[in-house]
């Protein structure tokens, strides 16, 4: 019998908009080089992921990022005890900074990661986006961070609507008057706190890069997806693979230069005349990774190779026109279920 | 008046941009028309294979096919 490689596996929110680990958990099961046993860990009780019990074997809650690493490290000991893990995929950008944190611990443990430097990390943070891309050449939309609301007040001085008004971890707005302005403002800051990124709008084509890079600055996958259907939250509901070699080159480079370690997601903006900004990176894998295996690159199934130190060689090729469509469905459960992860934090 | 070389095209009229993602539909003759443009063939060799094949005035016709060439250029399907 094949040894079980056991992987936990966050962001299991496959709600309207959702999180990439039920995609990710998919794409690694499918990989046939390997079994896994997948650990999910969850923040809330009703995470549809908790309770697919095809994909993820056992559920454990653990503490938000606010509660700090001191707090999540105690949670994981507790399940490294239990499931003796092997690899943690976290999933969502505000847990983040904290298993980067810990990842010498938890490498310690004999748990490996595979995520990127602290210092990757931050540089393509959205508040410091641009001057990675004046740095690095790349085009950035120009932007200015608002610590306060007289701030947003001046903002006319530098910039003609419309604009984009986001919040540091989520969120974005388009306002076209500075009364949208100001109540995108307080809609965004009751939601994320400070500081508010305001930035200029560029009109195009909205693409997404899947990407993952190997640490040492070297592409393993690119897959470049255009969003079909959008949701009113902007979240993709349907996409296509795409052929062009400018996307590829444009997340190559960007691995390149950061060497970056893990998944990524390049949000580009590609105006009218022909120019891919970049809007947003993202420091994890996309909610629509699946379609990267669907598609002939497995991105999941490469990282948890490299994470647990195998060679893996840059894709070469991948189905262009390669199509998801996202559905939602009712899935059953019970009160019992329901009352073990609320009452006991596992499932 | 080329098709772009990546430009996917079905006997039955779906034309798919695999750089943008765009799909289209046309009916009938238009998947005839760019089926023969895919030949890079001259204009002249199109309206005249058409005029043959059906009964329509060439006049008329090279107008129609003038508005249906600036829709695929708009939509990035010539070149």
């Amino acid at each position: 019998m094949k040894h079980k490689i056991v992987i936990a596996v966050t962001a299991l929110n496959a709600i309207d908009s959702p999180g990439p680990g039920v995609a990710v958990i998919r794409a690694i099961r499918e990989c046939k080089d390997f079994d896994v046993r997948i650990i999910g860990l969850s923040y809330e009780s009703l995470e549809p992921g908790l309770y697919m019990h095809d994909l993820v074997d056992k559920t454990y809650q653990i503490p938000y990022p606010t509660a700090g690493t001191d707090a999540l490290l105690g949670r994981l000991q507790y399940i490294h005890e239990m499931e003796n893990l092997e690899l943690i995929i976290p999933n969502f950008d505000a847990e983040l900074f904290n298993f980067i944190k810990l990842r010498d611990t938890l490498k310690k443990m004999g748990i490996a990661t595979f995520m990127p430097d602290l210092d990757q990390f931050e540089a393509r943070d959205k508040m410091k986006l641009l001057d990675f891309g004046k740095k690095h050449g790349f085009d950035v939309p120009e932007d200015k961070i608002i610590h306060e609301f007289r701030e947003l007040a001046k903002i006319e001085e530098d910039f003609d609507f419309p604009l984009v008004v986001k919040g540091k971890f989520y969120d974005a707005i388009i306002v076209n008057t500075m009364e949208q302005a100001e109540k995108a403002y307080y809609k965004i800051l009751s939601k994320w706190g400070l500081p508010i990124i305001v930035q200029e709008f560029i009109k195009g084509t909205e693409i997404n890069i899947a990407a993952l890079g190997d640490g040492d600055g070297n592409a393993i996958s690119v897959i470049p997806m255009r969003k079909l259907y959008i949701t009113d939250k902007g979240k993709a509901w349907a996409g296509i693979t795409l052929d062009d070699e400018t996307y590829i080159e444009l997340a190559r480079k960007f691995i390149k230069v950061t060497k970056w370690r893990g998944g990524c997601e390049l949000e580009v903006m590609l105006s009218n005349d022909g120019k891919p900004y970049i809007m947003e990176v993202n420091p994890r894998f996309p909610a629509w990774i699946y379609l990267t295996a669907a598609a002939g690159q497995n991105q999941p199934a490469s990282l948890v190779k490299m994470a647990l130190g195998q060679k893996v060689e840059p894709f070469t090729e991948y189905e262009v026109g390669k199509i998801f469509v996202r559905y939602a469905w009712d899935l059953i459960t019970d009160i019992h279920e329901f009352q073990k992860i609320s009452g006991n934090g596992e499932l | 008046m080329r098709v772009r070389k990546n430009i996917a095209t079905s006997d039955e009229g779906f034309l798919f941009n695999p750089t943008t993602g765009d799909s289209f539909s046309t009916n009938a003759i238009g998947a005839e028309i760019i089926l023969l443009m895919k030949k890079d063939i001259p204009t002249s060799e199109v309206v005249d294979t058409i005029c043959e094949k059906y009964d329509v005035d060439k006049a008329l016709f090279e107008r129609d096919l003038e508005e249906f060439t600036l829709q695929l250029k708009g939509n990035s399907i010539l070149e």
